[in-house]
C-alpha cells in the first residue's frame, strides 16, 4: 500500500513536471521568435522530403530514393550495399572513407550524394577487373600493408590516386600526399612500401 | 543533421537569386567545412543551393593580374604551372593545408570564408560569441593554446585557420563578388574582420553575395616567396605559426616587402609594420630580427599562448631568410 502510494505520488510529480516543461519551453520558443538571436530554426513541411538520384558507381548506374543530407558515404554502405569503403571519424580527418569521383580522391563523408549525379564514382569495390587485384591491392598484400585492415580500402583508393597524381618521387613526398589517411595500427612503413613498389612498377610484387 | 532543402544552380546570377531571400540559405561549394559544422549542428542551414555546377574554375592571366575562379579547387590551384613559378608561396600554402583528399574537395572562394577551428566554436555545449552572438566566450578564460596573440577582443580570440588566404594577403590580393546589390571588388586584406564587439561578423560579404574570383596583381618580386608553416605534426595540421613572405632585393637592399602571418591571428593577419621594418634595409639577420621584433609588438597572449610570441618571431626570420637566400 505504501509503495502504490509512493508510486502515485512520482506520477504525480512527473506529471506535473512534464506539463512545467512543455510551458518552460513554449515560453522559450516564444521568447526566442521575437529575440534577435539566431536560434535552431523550425522545420519547413518540405524540407525533409526524399528525392531521386541516381549515381553511377563501379559502372553501375544506382537509382536511390534519398534526403538531400544523406552523405555519399552512407549512399554507398546504406543504400547500395558497397561496405568497402568505411565510416570512420566521418569529419574528413581519417580518410577511411576516400573514393575517387571522377578519378579524382575525395573524402565521401564530407560531401552529400545528390552532389555528385554527374560523376563516375569508384570505390574500393571497383578497382580489380574480375579475379585480378589492382596492382595496388596486390602491393598491399605483398608488402603486408595493414593489420586491422579497417583503413585499407580508403589507403588503397588514396594511393591509387597518388600514383595517377604523378606528384610523388620520394618516400618523403609518399608520406606526405598520403597523410590523409590515418592507420591507427600504425602500418605506414609497409603502406609506404607498397605505394612506392607501384610507383616503380613492380606490379607483379604480389606473386 | 539538420533536414535542409537542396537546389543546383548552373548560372551565378540563378545562385544569388535562389539564396538572397533566404536569410537561413546558404551556399554549398567543395563542403569541406560547412558540412563538418552541419554534422556538428554548429550551422544549420534550412536551404542550400550547391554552386558546383558554375563554371568558375578557371585560372587565367588577364591583362594585368591573374584570375583565379572562386571554384577552382585547391589542388588545381596549388598545382598550377603559372602559380608554381610566379607566386610559388601561394602553391606552398595551398599544399601545406588539409590532405589531398580535402584539397581536391575545397574551392577558393570557400577556403576564405572557412570557419575557425576554435573547439569551443565547433561544441555547441560551450559558450561562443561567434556561434551565439551575446553567450561568452569560452577560449579566453579557457584553454587557449590554439588562439590568437594578434587581432583579438575580449569577445573573441579565434584564429583564422587559413594557409591559402595567408598567402593571397600577402600577394595584394582582390576578391570579385556578385551579389543582390551587384559586383564589389574588395582587397582581401580588407575582406575579413577582427572580431571586436561583433564576432558573428567575420567578413564583408553580404547575405546572398558570391564570390566570384580572386585576381592576384602581376607581381615582379612574387616570383621571390615563400611559406612557412609551423604546427604540432609534420603534415595534415593547422598552422600553430605561419608566414608567408615576398622580398624584392636590389644590390643587396630590400626595395618592397610582403609579409603576412597564420595561425597567430584573429583574420589572415598582414604585418604592415614588419614590411615598414625592412624597406630599404640591407637583406640580413638583423634586419629579419628588427622586422619580426615589430610585427609581434602589439600581440596580447593568452594563458596558455605565450610561446606563440617566440614562435611567430622565429618563423618570420627563418622565412625571410630563406627568401633572401633566393637572390
Amino acid at each position: 500500500m505504501k509503495f502504490r502510494l509512493r508510486r502515485r505520488r512520482l506520477g504525480q510529480l512527473m506529471l506535473v513536471s512534464t506539463v512545467a516543461a512543455t510551458f518552460s519551453s513554449f515560453v522559450e520558443k516564444t521568447v526566442a521568435q521575437t529575440s534577435a538571436t539566431k536560434t535552431t530554426p523550425m522545420l519547413k513541411s518540405s524540407i525533409s522530403e526524399t528525392m531521386q538520384v541516381t549515381l553511377q558507381v563501379n559502372g553501375t548506374k544506382h537509382s536511390l530514393q534519398i534526403e538531400p543530407r544523406v552523405t555519399l558515404l552512407d549512399a554507398l554502405r546504406e543504400y547500395i550495399g558497397l561496405t568497402g569503403s568505411k565510416k570512420g571519424c566521418d569529419h574528413g580527418q581519417c580518410g577511411a572513407c576516400t573514393v575517387l569521383v571522377d578519378g579524382q580522391r575525395i573524402n565521401s563523408c564530407l560531401t552529400f550524394a545528390i552532389m555528385h549525379t554527374d560523376a563516375a564514382i569508384t570505390t574500393i569495390e571497383g578497382l580489380a577487373q574480375g579475379d585480378n587485384l589492382h596492382p595496388m591491392q596486390a602491393a598491399f598484400l605483398a608488402r603486408d600493408a595493414f593489420q586491422c585492415g579497417y583503413c585499407t580500402p580508403g589507403q588503397i583508393c588514396s594511393a591509387v590516386s597518388l600514383v595517377n597524381e604523378g606528384h610523388a618521387k620520394s618516400d618523403d613526398e609518399i608520406r606526405e600526399l598520403m597523410s590523409g589517411n590515418i592507420c591507427r595500427c600504425g602500418a605506414y612503413p609497409n603502406i609506404v612500401a607498397a605505394v612506392r613498389d607501384v610507383l616503380e612498377g613492380k606490379k607483379d610484387a604480389a606473386v | 543533421m539538420q533536414p535542409f532543402n537542396y537546389k543546383k544552380a548552373r548560372q551565378a546570377e540563378n545562385a544569388v537569386a535562389l539564396v538572397t531571400p533566404d536569410a537561413e540559405a546558404s551556399y554549398l561549394a567543395g563542403g569541406t567545412s560547412l558540412i563538418d559544422l552541419m554534422k556538428l549542428n554548429v550551422q544549420t542551414p534550412t536551404e542550400l543551393v550547391d554552386i558546383n555546377p558554375l563554371p568558375l574554375s578557371k585560372i587565367e592571366m588577364q591583362s594585368n593580374n591573374l584570375r583565379i575562379g572562386a571554384m577552382a579547387r585547391n589542388s588545381d590551384v596549388a598545382y598550377d604551372a603559372i602559380i608554381q613559378k610566379r607566386y610559388p608561396v601561394l602553391s606552398e600554402a595551398l599544399l601545406s593545408g588539409a590532405s589531398p583528399q580535402l584539397r581536391n574537395m575545397a574551392t577558393v572562394g570557400g577556403n576564405l570564408l572557412q570557419r575557425t577551428r576554435c573547439y569551443y566554436f565547433r561544441d555547441t555545449s560551450m559558450p561562443c560569441n561567434k556561434r551565439v552572438p551575446g553567450s561568452g566566450c569560452a577560449a579566453i578564460e579557457g584553454y587557449n593554446r590554439i588562439h590568437a596573440i594578434l587581432g583579438g577582443s575580449d569577445r573573441c580570440i579565434a584564429t583564422h585557420p587559413s594557409d591559402m588566404a595567408v598567402a593571397m594577403v600577402a600577394l595584394d590580393a582582390v576578391v570579385q563578388t556578385r551579389g543582390p546589390n551587384g559586383a564589389r571588388s574588395i582587397p582581401l586584406v580588407d575582406f575579413h574582420l577582427v572580431p571586436g564587439e561583433t564576432p558573428e561578423r567575420e567578413t564583408v560579404l553580404q547575405h546572398g553575395e558570391l564570390i566570384i574570383a580572386v585576381d592576384l596583381p602581376a607581381s615582379p618580386n612574387a616570383s621571390r616567396s615563400h611559406y612557412l608553416k609551423v604546427r604540432d605534426r609534420a603534415s595534415y595540421a593547422f598552422a600553430m605559426a605561419s608566414v608567408a613572405a615576398a622580398l624584392d632585393i636590389q644590390n643587396g637592399i630590400i626595395r618592397s616587402a610582403r609579409i603576412a602571418l597564420g595561425g597567430v591571428g584573429t583574420k589572415p593577419w598582414r604585418a604592415y609594420d614588419a614590411e615598414k621594418a625592412l624597406l630599404n634595409q640591407p637583406a640580413n639577420q638583423a634586419a629579419f630580427q628588427a622586422a619580426a621584433n615589430a610585427a609581434v609588438a602589439g600581440a596580447k597572449p593568452q594563458k596558455y599562448n605565450g610561446f606563440k610570441v617566440e614562435l611567430a618571431k622565429r618563423t618570420i626570420v627563418k622565412a625571410l631568410t630563406t627568401v633572401g637566400g633566393m637572390a
